[in-house]
């Protein structure tokens, strides 16, 4: 909402400076946006051109001697037609900027002649395109003073940001209402219109929409005979350029005027273009009208319209008709003054894509009350100038306004702000806003006024009471301590995916954050795609389905580095995905990909490990130990923690394993990915992967105490022996170090693997596992037979559950 | 020369010459062994008169001490050679370059770091993490929190919706983290003290809008919450959050549907360098919106606004990690480019709290 300083005078009698009017527009939630205080026309003054000689070297440039009104006359070299001895125009001296040609002035050397300033045209000010000449002023016109101050060009703009709660301030007058309430000024009281009616409006009104009255629920209509419809006045075109309408002729000018000045939107027909009476009615399917705006709208029965014998006149509310408007020969003219439903409005607006300030207040709530006033208003203003025999008016369907009635009980404002205010001045304020109050003492009846729909209840009292008031003066107040030491503020879940983002980090990774949206073919390729995730909306056509996993977003964030040169990036993600629109079905994944060489101990070639084949690329097992970081980091009991072999179809199947908990709790796939799945990513590169499900885990058991459990410590020294049994290819390794530790669950504590071989010496189809095996003595030290009779069980149970047979 | 004396001579000037263990041993054993020069000798001591015992036995003790300890002192001699020779053997050249820990190449990205500063912050003021679903029904993301039938924020151009389902019912990611504000209302009985961090949804994209970014919410629920308290809170964390000892701020009257009154909170600072600076300057920057629970939305929740009130705010994250950490672009933060994560996000090691500070 824009409008000018001198406008709001109209309404408010203030000596407040323009900075005043603005720190408390926006302190009263008028929020200031923008505020233009024309300084830029400042340096510009009145000069009269003394002489104008022909330039010695330019036929079409002529040299001037300008009187400024102080000191001697300056030299302009200047090339507009008009210029001449006696001219009175607007002068910008070196060092000045010039809006229309972004240039600031300096003292310049034209062809041999130097120029201490111009002479300037309109265009070159930004006032209007005029570009044939200078600035031709009166000869009246004072030399020395402000151009800006004489052509009216210094009334500083302001725009305030206007809440959709706000219709009552979409008018300058509302505004003026809202400052005069807050003691900045005192708001001027609307004179009643004058002018002579004669005659009848001869063009009746019908509403036809049967029982949907509330979509139009009044409609003013008044004929003005005899008007001459030229341009409008300086000064109302100049308020009108000034919040940036375009001045079209006196009665167009008007209703944009009155849309401003009151927030009251009017059209005006030409009457002699209507045809027959005029009805107010539901659009038929596929109707169509050619607007204002020089488009053609295909309409239907959402839309609410004004037609006549011809056809659909106007959009109500929206924009009027082409065919109906008001041109110079326009004699006859039929203003309209209506009432329509805001949401009805907004939503014909929103589906015809129509932006108009008519709709902007409508759509937000007109003052029902004004709707009569404001056709007296706009007739008076076409009387004004226009001329021309007003007819007597029609008003329809106008039911009249009941105001709504909150009980209010005073104390509500110390209540919900803290701020003190004294009744007095909460029933002071209250009625400068117009509201009726009844009653004394705590408990008084608020009566809303017509142009405040917006107010409901007592929480909206306590705004006005409080805004006016000042919201500065509400002081901090300590929230009240909660009493007592922090316990625990996060749950298990948020926990738990704290723990995994920083250990994944810890193992090198980066934190990536990608879209929950991807396309629907990625989101196919990993489980997803199900209608009920797919958006119906989406902003982009790959971004169209809710993932069902991290690693497609991933995947391709690990392809975009890699296009820019960084083709060994770890990064992880612990987010969403989806499997289904309800609550319950948003999962918590902890998820992440390698590519390249980018293992735990860092990426890319060292002189440390060439000989061991530095660089290696990474593998399953680099996005198996993610995994089991994540796990760890969570306290998932990793004793009894199951990995099998394969996983989800987009990892490759024999290099890929699915982590359980028991038969049914799955704690998260890894491994590399499968061909297929790549190259539809269109990835490429050596890549491995993970995802656990941070929700699937289990609760931590609840402990009875913090204490932890005796420490018992053998005093026997452990024992390491070494077995290499061979086996089929199949058999997997994690059998073997089942059996092995199955053998003395008591005296073995530790199995590891510390080689696979596979080689011809060892038969086709055959591969040796060399294991590692502590021994912990617990009750004494043990003898040769103990361990003889050990290790004949470490091998019998390997050898009956593998079939692998004790390497010689 | 006596016999003794160039024996003595002899012995020194082999352990001299003992240019390792080995050949020092050899004299040793030559000398001092069983069967060694100057043990045979001691064995003449048993065959000597008292007298005889009296000097040559003394010159051969004396003889004796003066070999073994040319001994040790080459052996240990030999020893420190031959640990000098092995250290400069085993010299290596340390410039040679070593692999940096994975946890300081490791990253955090900003918006999990400023999760936990604001975690740290406001758990010190008693509040917990309330979530919720991203995807969510009309009701919670708009009817529950009082937007009216028509609210343009309920329409296309704005909010991401999902396809009809069966029963007619569309719906939504949510536009907003508010829809926690229902869900905990109706979980849980006042007082309530949450923060509600999360992913939000909305049509629009260009550098400081995107369609997948975070707020942050707040919610405090008793019988007393008001306007003031509401100041102090924001005013303690704003100052917490951006770790100056100060900051101004400014309450502005403003509009949302689920709070009355409602504000629009800026803070003051100094925009004219190219970051922007908090506690000095004489801007202002729009921050944060907030209110009172509007009486509808607490209804929705199932309390009585005569009896229950409490007041909200919520503001972006992503913004806020902008402001503090200079991020020019949002839309970079879901890009995942190594080289922004590298040096926007935060190492797993520096984790903020109250006790240590929020950030290093």
């Amino acid at each position: 909402m824009k409008f000018t300083l001198s406008w709001l005078k109209d309404h408010l009698e203030t000596d407040a400076s323009l900075e005043e009017i603005c720190a408390r527009l926006t302190m009263i939630g008028l929020e200031v946006e923008d505020v233009d205080d024309k300084a830029a026309f400042k340096p510009f003054v009145i000069a009269k051109v003394v002489s104008a000689e022909q330039h010695p070297n330019a036929d079409k440039l002529r040299v001037l001697k300008v009187d400024t009104g102080s000191g001697a006359p300056i030299q302009v070299v200047c090339g507009a037609p008009n210029a001449r001895a006696g001219l009175v125009g607007a002068f910008a001296a070196a060092g000045t900027y010039v809006p229309g040609i972004a240039v600031t002035l300096s003292v310049g050397n034209i062809r041999g002649v130097e120029s201490h300033g111009m002479m300037c045209s309109e265009k070159e000010l930004e006032i209007s395109d005029d570009h044939n000449g200078i600035i031709d002023l009166p000869d009246d016109a004072p030399v020395g003073t402000s151009y800006a101050a004489y052509a009216g060009l210094d009334d500083p703009m302001i725009e305030i940001n206007l809440t959709p709660n706000r219709p009552d301030c979409t008018s300058v007058y509302g505004i003026a209402r809202d400052l005069a309430a807050s003691g900045l000024g005192t708001l001027k009281a609307r004179p009643a219109p004058s002018f002579a009616v004669e005659g009848e409006t001869t063009t009746k009104l019908t509403i036809d929409l049967g029982d949907d009255r509330h979509l139009c629920p009044g409609f003013g209509l008044r004929l003005v005979r005899g008007v001459k419809n030229g341009p409008s006045p300086k000064w109302m075109q100049q308020r009108l350029l000034s919040i940036g309408l375009r001045p079209i002729n006196a009665l167009v000018d008007i209703t944009n005027y009155m849309t401003f000045d009151q927030g009251r939107p009017m059209h005006v027909f030409d009457a002699a273009k209507v045809q027959g009476n005029l009805t107010v009615r539901r659009a038929k399917e596929g109707e169509t009208v050619l607007a204002l705006d020089q488009r053609e709208y295909k309409l239907g029965p959402n839309n609410v319209v004004i037609s006549d014998e011809n056809g659909i006149e106007s959009i109500g509310g929206i924009m009027g008709g082409e065919h109906s408007g008001c041109d110079e020969n326009t004699t006859d003219v039929l203003i309209e003054s209506a009432l329509w439903d805001p949401m009805n409005i907004a939503k014909s607006g929103r589906t015809l894509g129509i932006i108009t300030d008519a709709r902007y207040r409508f759509e937000r709530g007109v003052d029902p009350e004004y709707m009569v006033p404001g056709l007296e208003r706009t007739t008076e203003l076409v009387v004004q100038l226009c001329g021309g025999t007003p007819a007597k008016a029609e008003v329809v369907g106008y039911a009249g306004y009941t105001p709504k009635i909150v009980d209010f009980p005073m104390s509500e404002v110390k209540r919900l702000t803290g701020l003190e205010v004294s009744s007095e001045e909460s029933v002071a304020i209250l009625t400068k806003l117009g509201f009726g109050v009844e009653g004394s003492g705590e408990r008084v009846n608020v009566s809303v006024p017509s142009w405040r729909p917006d107010v409901d209840g007592k929480a909206d009292l306590v705004e006005e009471v409080m805004r006016i008031h000042g919201v500065d003066n509400i002081v901090a107040a300590p929230l009240p301590s909660h009493g007592t030491v922090n316990g625990k503020i996060l749950t298990t879940l948020q926990i738990r995916t704290r723990l995994a983002k920083r250990a994944l980090a810890s193992r090198g990774m980066l934190e990536a954050v990608t879209w929950s949206f991807i396309s629907e073919d990625q989101a196919r390729l990993f489980g997803g795609g199900s209608p009920a995730l797919k958006l119906a909306n989406p902003i982009a056509a790959d971004m169209s389905d809710m993932r069902p996993s991290l690693l497609p977003g991933l995947l391709s964030a690990a392809q975009r580095n890699a296009d820019k040169g960084f083709g060994d990036v770890a990064l992880f993600e612990v987010s969403g995905t989806y499997e289904g629109d309800g609550p319950d079905q948003q999962r918590r994944v902890a998820g992440g990909v390698r590519r390249g060489t980018a293992s735990l101990n860092g990426a890319g070639r060292l002189w440390s490990n060439a000989a061991k084949g530095g660089g290696k690329p990474v593998d399953v097992f680099d996005a198996k130990a993610d995994a089991i970081a994540v796990l760890e980091a969570c306290g998932v009991p990793m004793g009894n923690v199951q990995f099998e072999a394969g996983g989800p179809a987009w990892y490759h199947p024999g290099r890929s394993g699915t982590i359980k908990l028991g038969p049914k709790i799955v704690l998260g796939t890894f491994g590399e990915f499968h061909p297929k799945t790549l190259e539809a990513l269109d990835v490429s590169g050596a890549l491995c992967g993970f995802e656990i499900y941070v929700d699937a885990m289990p609760e931590p058991k609840k402990k009875a105490t913090r204490t932890k459990p005796a420490l018992d410590l053998s005093p026997f020294q452990a024992v390491k022996r070494d077995f290499a049994f061979v086996v089929d290819k199949g058999v997997e390794a994690g059998a073997i170090l089942r059996a092995a530790s199955g053998a003395d669950r008591k005296l073995v504590t530790g199995v590891s693997v510390f080689d696979v071989f596979e080689g011809a010496s060892l038969g086709e189809g055959k591969k040796s596992i060399a294991i590692e095996v502590t021994i912990q003595p617990v009750e004494r030290t043990l003898t040769d037979e103990d361990f003889e009779a050990l290790t004949a069980k470490i091998v019998a149970n390997v050898t009956k559950t593998t079939g692998g047979v004790l390497r010689a | 020369m006596s016999e003794l004396e160039t024996l003595e001579r002899t012995l020194l000037a082999d352990i001299d010459a003992a240019g390792d263990e080995g050949s020092i041993e050899a004299v040793r054993i030559g000398a001092l062994g069983k069967k060694g020069s100057i043990s045979e000798l001691l064995k003449t001591l048993g065959t000597m008169t008292p007298e005889e015992r009296q000097t040559r036995g003394a010159q051969i003790n004396a003889l004796k001490t003066t070999v073994a300890d040319a001994i040790t002192a080459r052996k240990s001699a030999l020893k420190d050679l031959a640990i000098a020779e092995r250290l400069a053997r085993e010299t290596v050249d340390i410039s040679l370059p070593v692999r940096s820990s994975p946890a300081e190449r490791g990253r955090i990205h900003p918006i999990s770091q400023i999760v936990d500063e604001i975690t740290a912050i406001f758990g010190d003021m008693g509040f917990s993490i309330a979530e919720g679903p991203d995807i969510e029904t009309d009701y919670y993301n708009f009817t529950a929190l009082n937007f009216p039938e028509g609210h343009p924020a309920r329409e296309m151009h704005d909010t991401f919706f999902f396809n009809e389902d069966d029963k007619g019912e569309r719906k939504v990611l949510r536009t907003h983290t508010s829809p926690v504000q229902i869900r905990t209302m109706e979980a849980q009985d006042p007082p309530i003290r949450i923060i509600i961090p999360g992913k939000t949804y909305r049509q629009d994209s260009d550098a400081t809008h995107s369609p997948m970014f975070h707020q942050v919410e707040g919610l405090v629920v008793d019988k007393s919450a008001n306007v003031a308290n509401m100041r102090w809170v924001l005013e303690e964390f704003c100052k917490a959050f951006f770790e100056v000892d100060k900051v101004t701020m400014r309450f502005r009257p403003s509009f949302f549907p689920f709070t009355e009154p409602s504000f629009e909170v800026d803070i003051q600072c100094d925009r004219s360098g190219p970051i922007v600076k908090f506690g000095e300057g004489t801007d202002w920057m729009e921050i944060l919106g907030c209110g009172m629970v509007h009486p509808n939305v607490l209804r929705s929740g199932g309390l009585d606004p005569d009896e229950y009130q409490g007041f909200a705010w919520g503001m972006g994250l992503d913004r806020i990690a902008m402001l503090k950490y200079g991020m020019p672009d949002l839309r970079d933060f879901f890009n995942a480019d190594v080289r922004w994560m590298n040096h926007y996000g935060f190492r797993p090691l520096d984790m903020p709290t109250l006790f240590g500070g929020l950030s290093a």
